[in-house]
């Protein structure tokens, strides 16, 4: 059934639809309406699981990290400074290994405050061990929720479902809400080999040593690059059920192309209509889309990239003292190849400044006409 | 080779304890030691309350320290309205004669 939805809702819907047992969230702006949502639902009888009001990011993720030992599906979402607060306990989930699924809506850091889109929060949760796959709609987001839970609960690691502040999170769109006997067939109930259970108490988490803790991390790190296949597996079966197919890098366009924009986030989306606008005045542009951010789908980049044909990539992102984060990445993901292509890097639209159709185009020709430097981290801007 | 020898998928996803915390002894981790001059003590149960190891019952209304678990961090003594709490060093020959 198809419904106008804003970001937020098409998470909180999925929830209700991957019937998710405990919710533990704090609001934070962009994120409310997700946790809104489901509170109304759970008042209503609608949603089946338990919300949990915590006081604090922190007490949420604690609180789902003991939900989620005890076997519940759970879910959280967070923002900003809330994610940032929630830092230290990211590290508990995912070494605890638990399937945990978070919907991390972009917001940009302070100081100083502000409020609209911008990958660097999320992105500075990069070694917590947690997944990341940014959504480029808001159909996005409700399929990229179920397919999560699908693949986290597989690899026992959490998975963040990531989308732009505002751009998604409070722009309505039309999201075909899938059958709730459809999602039962592609996401089973969750098994967890752990629990909560007073006459055999265990603890979880206790004192390690280092040849031990150096083992655990060590299949943490291998069930991480197994994830890209769960996530392709999962991907193709959500596929087969719902007719959409989605992937950790995808393409548009690239084949034939002289140079190829990068991007990710809702940013892509306006990244297929800047190369239609582009072909259509005769200029070979192709747009790779990277869904994945960790585990990082470096074969798929390496297999996407041709030697001859330079990418440009365009962050909402950036780490000073470096480049954008995605440029970087991509970059020494390249460097294996016998001949990698010239990678260049644009740092654009931090605290939410508008990443248009025409900007992209404009990034695009100064790229292709050897106007930024390899080297460089060109700042750029809309200026209309 | 100095390389991890084992196949990473035969590793451990996680390690549990089959312990409870009070199975274990952190007892000898301390250095001094709470003693209780009883004829001072009110019983008002401070001690047990505040007490971040759980360690002190109460026996007869009178506080009761499990040194198995005491690690000796002093916080009841700290915390005890009549002082009636002091921290004898370990190695010194009062702490026998407290006793």
């Amino acid at each position: 059934m198809k419904k106008v939805l804003m970001g937020n809702h098409a998470a909180g819907v999925a929830v209700k639809l991957a019937r998710v047992d405990v919710v533990s969230a704090y609001p934070i702006t962009p994120q409310t309406q997700s946790v809104e949502l489901l509170s109304e639902m759970e008042a209503s009888g609608e949603f089946k699981g338990r919300f949990i009001k915590v006081e604090s990011e922190h007490s949420a993720m604690a609180s789902l990290v003991g939900a989620s030992i005890g076997g519940a599906r759970t879910f959280t979402s967070t923002s900003s400074h809330g994610l940032a607060y929630m830092h230290e306990v990211l590290h508990w989930a995912a070494g605890s290994r638990l399937p945990i699924v978070m919907a991390e809506i972009n917001r940009g850091m302070g100081a100083p405050w502000v409020l609209w889109t911008d990958q660097t929060d999320s992105l500075s949760q990069r070694d917590t061990g947690w997944m990341q796959a940014y959504c480029t709609s808001n159909q996005d987001v409700l399929d990229m929720m179920l397919i999560a839970y699908l693949v986290a609960e597989e690899v026992s690691l959490p998975m963040m479902v990531v989308l732009d502040g505002f751009i998604l999170s409070h722009t309505y769109e039309p999201v075909d809400i899938p059958d709730q006997k459809d999602v039962d067939r592609f996401l089973p109930k969750f098994k967890s080999d752990y629990s909560v259970d007073l006459k055999r108490p265990r603890t979880y988490g206790s004192l390690t040593l280092p040849k031990d803790y150096f083992r655990l991390r060590r299949r943490m790190a291998a069930d991480m690059n197994r994830a890209l296949e769960v996530f392709e597996e999962a991907c193709e079966k959500f596929d087969g059920i719902f007719g959409r197919r989605y992937s950790a890098v995808e393409t548009y366009l690239c084949d034939d192309a002289d140079l190829v924009l990068v991007t990710s986030g809702a940013v892509s989306s306006t990244a297929i209509a800047a190369v239609d606008e582009l072909r259509a005045e005769g200029f070979k542009a192709g747009n790779l889309r990277q869904r994945l951010f960790r585990p990082f789908p470096a074969e798929a980049l390496r297999k996407a990239a041709k030697p001859g044909t330079p990418l440009v990539v365009v962050d909402r992102n950036i780490s000073e003292g470096h480049h954008g984060i995605f440029c970087e990445e991509i970059k020494s993901a390249l460097y294996s190849m016998k001949k990698p292509p010239p990678v260049y890097g644009v740092v654009t639209g931090l605290g939410g400044g508008d990443i248009t159709v025409e900007l992209l185009k404009e990034i695009w020709h100064e790229a292709k006409d050897g106007k930024i430097e390899a080297s460089e981290m060109a700042f750029m801007e809309d200026a209309r | 080779m100095p390389r991890l020898k084992e196949d990473p998928s035969t590793l451990p996803v996680l390690l549990t304890g089959e312990l409870p915390a009070y199975e274990v002894k952190t007892g000898n981790w301390r250095s001094i030691r709470p003693v209780i001059h009883k004829e001072k003590c009110t019983g008002c149960a401070l001690c047990w309350k505040f007490c971040p190891d759980a360690c002190i019952t109460l026996k007869d209304g009178k506080p009761d320290i499990s040194f198995d678990h005491c690690k000796g961090c002093g916080v009841c003594a700290t915390e005890c309205p009549t002082n009636c709490i002091t921290m004898v060093d370990e190695a010194s020959e009062s702490v026998g004669e407290a006793i």
